[in-house]
């Protein structure tokens, strides 16, 4: 039962209610999230490689990676520090097509970074047109603070899901958790259902 | 992660935008120096905000504290700062984030980088240092806009030495007569000279606005850091 605080107002969003998810409010400004300084990747060593339970791994080049056929989404993002960002733009290649014709038995992903970092996510969020690795922000490349070159975007979890300077994808047999996830953030993390941290 | 309930036992000023309140949470089962907490208010309609603080107690310490500044305008901690009282109740979960944790068993020396309200999650490492009576040097760089915008001044000012323990100022707006510190924003010079050099492995932690993390920890990989050595936490959504 949640307790009143006498006399708190607060700023009702000037966005459709059904937009937010519980405990999120409206950022007008780009908020910055993650755990330590920001990497540096030249673009001519820069690859993006699908790894482990797969048939033939695959590698791309940046500029191989560039000559994908790529979509542009506009979309909201649910940061777990309480902030949203609505109507998003972004431009980057769907993981379908990083997929296509992969034969795997894998169930879970996990996405790995320049940096170091890592997140786990199921493989079927990442499918049927949920995912991207995006390369483009507001139809400009994406900045280093934001996750360029290239991040994944998995506008449907909360946003550390979405992992910034994203350099491949390992395939696996069952979940494992990523760094994040490691620090007490949720497996998952259904911005929805609020699962912000271990036991939501 | 449960909605705890927490009782406002008191509040004190600590520079004319800045105030603490100490909290008593009986349900509260410890944390980690450095970690945070989210607080949530619910309005009279139902209406809820929710936000991040770090934690400023050490885990020794008999009650939970949050300093809070004051932003012009924001939805949360003018709340916090101007209306909540002492007896007043709110919902807070934590502790969260491990990744911005320092334990005494952390190896090399505990080098941390503040701006403005990002001291916060420091002077619980610095509480927890000294009750646990750690002898590994620790440094504390916090930059201020003027000697009375230093949150924890006289807490700072008794911490020092002892242990091995040093906190340099930096007032970048405004300084008082005779000040022989540093008077500028925190640059690469000024962390060349402040912080170990890489071979002394120092663990370092950087808190504040998103641009004062950005800025410091890109001049610290210059300078040679290992990435993986320093740890970041972002106030934002200012700057
Ligand atoms: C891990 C973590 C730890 C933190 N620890 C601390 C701490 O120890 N102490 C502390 O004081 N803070 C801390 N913060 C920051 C804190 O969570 C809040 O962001 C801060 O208190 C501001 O919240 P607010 O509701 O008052 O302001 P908000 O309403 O969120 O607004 C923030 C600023 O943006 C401006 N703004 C907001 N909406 C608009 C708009 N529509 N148009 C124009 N301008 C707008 C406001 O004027 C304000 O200046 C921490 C944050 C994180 C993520």
């Amino acid at each position: 039962m949640a307790i009143i605080s006498r006399g708190f107002i607060g700023r009702r969003p000037e966005v459709d209610p059904s937009r937010l998810p519980p405990g999120q409010y409206v950022a007008h400004d780009f908020p910055v999230l993650s755990a330590g300084p920001t990497p540096r990747i030249s673009l001519d060593k820069w690859r993006f490689e699908m790894t482990g339970l797969i048939d033939a791994p695959r590698s791309w080049s940046w500029d191989e990676f560039n000559a994908l056929p790529s979509e542009t989404v506009t979309l909201d993002i649910h940061c777990v520090t309480k902030w949203s960002k609505l109507d998003t733009t972004w431009t980057g290649v769907s993981v379908d097509t990083l997929l296509e014709g992969v034969v795997t038995e894998a169930t879970h992903i996990m996405a790995s970074s320049y940096g170091g970092y890592t997140t786990n996510l199921p493989l079927a969020d990442v499918m049927g047109g949920r995912a991207w690795v995006a390369t483009a922000y507001d139809k400009q490349l994406l900045h280093p603070e934001h996750g360029g070159p290239a991040r994944l975007l998995v506008p449907h979890l909360y946003f550390w899901k979405s992992a910034k300077w994203v350099r491949g994808i390992e395939l696996l047999a069952q979940d494992q958790r990523g760094f994040w996830e490691r620090n007490g953030y949720h497996d998952y993390g259904d911005p929805w259902r609020e699962q912000r941290y271990w036991g939501d | 992660m449960d909605w705890l309930t927490a009782r406002v036992i008191s509040k004190r000023d600590e520079t004319p935008r800045v105030r603490s309140i100490v909290f008593d949470c009986p349900m509260w089962k410890g944390h980690m120096a450095g970690q945070h907490v989210d607080i949530r208010l619910t309005a009279e309609d139902g209406y809820q905000a929710q936000r991040s603080y770090s934690i400023a107690s050490s885990p020794e310490d008999d009650h939970l504290i949050l300093t809070i500044e004051r932003l012009q305008d924001g939805e949360v901690s003018p709340y916090l700062f101007d209306e909540l009282a002492p007896g007043d109740e709110l919902e807070m979960r934590g502790p969260i984030g491990r990744h911005f944790a320092w334990t005494p068993e952390t190896v090399g020396p505990l080098m941390m980088i503040a701006g403005g309200s990002g001291v916060v999650p420091f002077r619980a490492m610095l509480r927890h240092r000294r009750a646990n009576h750690v002898v590994t040097p620790a440094r504390l760089v916090y930059s201020a806009r003027t000697i009375r915008d230093v949150i924890y001044r006289e807490e700072l000012d008794d911490i020092e030495g002892p242990e091995g323990t040093e906190v340099v100022l930096v007032l970048t707006r405004a300084q008082p007569d005779g000040w022989k510190g540093f008077d500028r924003r925190i640059d690469a010079e000024i962390l060349s000279e402040v912080t170990w050099a890489p071979g002394d492995k120092p663990k370092t932690y950087v808190c504040g606005p998103t641009a004062f993390v950005e800025t410091v920890a890109n001049c610290l990989v210059d300078l040679g850091h290992e990435p993986e050595s320093i740890k970041t936490e972002r106030f934002g959504p200012t700057g």
